[in-house]
């Protein structure tokens, strides 16, 4: 074993210690059960431009919970998610100014079901990196009385303490360390100039302090070692990716010759099959588009497998064992 | 100026997190403030535009391509519109009066303080970092004071502080204060110097050189491997960085910090000093210290004292010809011995200095020239 391995084992070792995980030489995918990924579509979401419907918007999610849960009441699907006494973060992603983050619309659809679940509106947070991103995307800072707060990180604060998991090395937001019982991820379908695609395992990313440290090797295996965190796996419930308008290339900034209008939510509770079909979307738009594969381009998004892998185990590469539901 | 909070502040917002997480209402955040980061920014000094309003930085040799409205790895910049900017300018998040050789320096001025300072931020990502909990920050995470290059200069001259410090994060990073800070410092006669990793580009470094009195310089390693598993860098570009410094005639020092079994063996110091003696000369001081388990590395001892002695041992039979030991209070190797009559130029106690036997720099003993920056 060389120094460089010597390093890298004793890293995993520490969490695996924790988590009594075995280290393997071997990148095998964990023996986790099969996924499902729901994928609702509706071309009449779209008022106009970047404006959507909210009754159909609504509509999208209930089937897809119902799907996704196999329940027929979608209150009793968000039941499966949330108790009345959460306290919900809702991790937007909105660092791309308001055409390309997580719309408001999505998650005003989303907090009137959390509220019909029974959780109350003043438990619910909405959060990101900082309190500009937020306002760029549309969305209103509160941080106090009893309606739905939203607040950037740079206000909530960071734990003092390092979160040290795998390469990662990181102070965590408070709002997701202290405030919140429960997350559900709400990222955007897109293309990143640097790691690919960045989708529900690289929203997380705005729950640390020091994000820009862990973009290089194509963000592998930060992004993935990201989820070793506790807090971050423990506490994510569900995720609801924002496909309504999407981009396949030039993100994470809107660039509007690359964007272009899937009309859709994908749903799922497992991160790593989420962004596999993600990835595998924007794949078939980039071909349809005669661009080159993220691999051909040096972008291919490996972190997705390292996640998978039996060091991390945090879900599903395998096609084999996702089920993807179109509705 | 901004106020940094109390501790009762810090207890008041504790407590009023936990009764609202008892009481199961989730009532609103305690009163906490936001940095306003942006508030006051400057257009970098090197980059170049690219397509689609992406752009690259050309300061160090990462050379990030960051798109709009993302920051580079330092993350103390950012692209916005096309356009990139530090949002570190005139911004410190410390200032303090240090003795010089704290830096450490011990070839210049030695016995004088250095009015030092960091704003947050660095290009690499140092396992062992001692300074993390303000190197690995963003600008908006940060308390920070507002002083422009001309008020740094003035308070420098309050503090009868020779020279003005670029320190404890890396200096790389706020270049453009750096240098700003450079430019007023000359007019009035105060030295700039830096301490920094040496992770920058040729171009900017000679530019700054203009308005440098010296650097130290950590050499974190003689292998490629251990700067990119440890510190997310580059040794070559670091190595680039001392030739340049050699051509450009500024005094500097090399620190090389020695973190046991990861950069500590006998072969490599001995393959590191022959390159020092080709390529910059004997007169080069180096500082072996002593790691401390910090950071990301809290599973190392720290370095043993022998293992130190013995690496100075080594440095010197290569024929380096002044070599200290750091971070370990009281050794003899904390001394400035003359090379030729073996006597003890500069005495040192820590940081201070109990005897200096150096006149128009040279020994006092056997008049011979001693390098170094001493008036
Ligand atoms: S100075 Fe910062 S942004 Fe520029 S290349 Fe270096 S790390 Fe990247």
């Amino acid at each position: 074993m060389n120094r460089r391995e010597f390093i890298k084992k004793n890293i995993y070792a520490g969490y695996l210690l924790y988590s009594g995980i075995r280290l393997s030489d071997n990148n095998v995918s964990s023996p986790v059960k099969n996924s499902k990924i729901v994928i609702s579509n509706d071309d009449s979401v779209r008022i106009k431009d970047f404006r959507y419907n909210a009754n159909i918007l609504s509509s999208m999610l209930d089937k897809s919970m119902n799907n996704l849960f196999g329940t027929k009441s979608a209150v009793d699907a968000w039941k499966m998610v949330v108790n009345a006494s959460d306290i919900v973060g809702l991790k937007v992603n909105c660092l791309s100014g308001k055409r390309m983050s997580t719309s408001v619309e999505l998650v005003n659809a989303i907090i009137s079901k959390l509220l019909k679940a029974g959780v109350k509106k003043r438990n619910i947070i909405i959060w990101d990196r900082m309190n500009i991103d937020l306002e760029r995307a549309g969305f209103k800072i509160n941080t106090k009385g009893s309606d739905v707060k939203c607040i950037g990180n740079d206000t909530a604060g960071f734990k003092n303490e390092l979160a040290i998991y795998g390469e990662i090395g990181s102070l965590l937001s408070r709002t997701l360390t202290d405030y919140c019982s429960v997350v559900i991820n709400l990222p955007v379908l897109k293309d990143h100039g640097i790691v690919g695609i960045t989708l529900s395992l690289k929203n997380f990313f705005g729950a640390i302090h020091n994000p820009n440290k862990y973009h290089k090797k194509i963000g592998d295996p930060y992004i993935a070692d990201l989820w070793l965190i506790p807090d971050i796996r423990n506490k994510t419930k569900l995720i609801i990716c924002d496909a309504l308008t999407a981009q396949y290339e030039g993100g994470p900034p809107y660039k509007p010759q690359w964007v272009w209008d899937f009309n859709g939510i994908i749903v799922g509770q497992d991160p790593v099959a989420l962004d596999y079909v993600g990835w595998k979307i924007i794949e078939k738009k980039r071909k349809e588009k005669g661009i080159k594969s993220l691999k051909e381009v040096g972008r291919e998004p490996n972190y997705i497998n390292t996640a998978a892998d039996i060091n991390h185990g945090i879900g599903n590469n395998n096609p084999d064992r996702i089920e993807v539901i179109n509705i | 100026m901004k106020t940094k909070i109390t501790r009762r502040e810090a207890l008041k917002r504790s407590a009023l997190l936990c009764s609202s997480l008892v009481l199961g209402n989730f009532n609103g955040f305690p009163n906490f403030q936001s940095g306003d980061y942006d508030d006051f920014k400057v257009e970098a000094k090197y980059y170049e535009k690219l397509p689609n309003k992406r752009i690259r930085c050309k300061l160090c040799p990462k050379e990030c391509e960051i798109d709009d409205m993302e920051r580079g790895f330092c993350g103390v910049k950012e692209n916005i519109d096309g356009k990139y900017y530090t949002f570190v300018h005139s911004k410190p998040c410390t200032v303090h009066v240090d003795p010089i050789e704290k830096k450490p320096f011990s070839h210049f001025l030695p016995g004088t303080t250095a009015l030092s300072i960091a704003t947050v931020g660095c290009n690499m990502d140092c396992k062992y970092c001692q300074n993390w909990q303000i190197s690995q920050l963003r600008p908006e995470q940060c308390q920070y004071y507002f002083i422009p290059p001309d008020e740094m200069v003035d308070i420098s001259l309050k503090n009868k502080s020779p020279s003005i410090a670029h320190t404890y994060t890396e200096p790389v990073i706020f270049y453009e204060y750096m240098y700003d800070i450079g430019v007023e410092a000359k007019k009035k006669g105060i030295k700039n110097v830096m301490i920094s990793n040496g992770y920058i580009n040729p171009e900017p470094m000679r530019e700054l050189c203009k308005y440098l009195d010296a650097v130290k310089i950590d050499l974190k390693a003689f292998t490629e491997e251990f700067y990119e598993d440890i510190c997310v860098g580059e040794l070559k570009s670091v190595l680039d960085t001392f030739e340049l410094l050699k051509k450009e005639g500024i005094w500097f020092e090399i620190v090389y910090l020695v973190v046991p079994t990861l950069n500590d063996s006998k072969d490599e110091i001995s393959q590191m000093s022959r390159w020092i003696m080709d390529k910059l000369g004997p007169d080069v001081p180096v500082h072996f210290s002593r790691f401390h388990p910090q950071y990301k590395l809290k599973n190392l001892p720290p370095t043993p004292l022998k293992t130190l002695e013995l690496l100075r041992d080594t440095a010197m039979n290569e024929g380096l010809n002044y070599v200290y030991i750091g971070n370990v209070p009281g050794h003899e190797a904390e001394n400035t011995f003359c090379p030729k009559c073996k006597n003890i130029v500069v005495e040192r106690r820590g940081y201070l200095i109990t005897s200096l036997k150096i006149k128009n720099g040279k020994c006092e003993y056997c008049g011979n020239k001693i390098p170094g920056v001493w008036s």
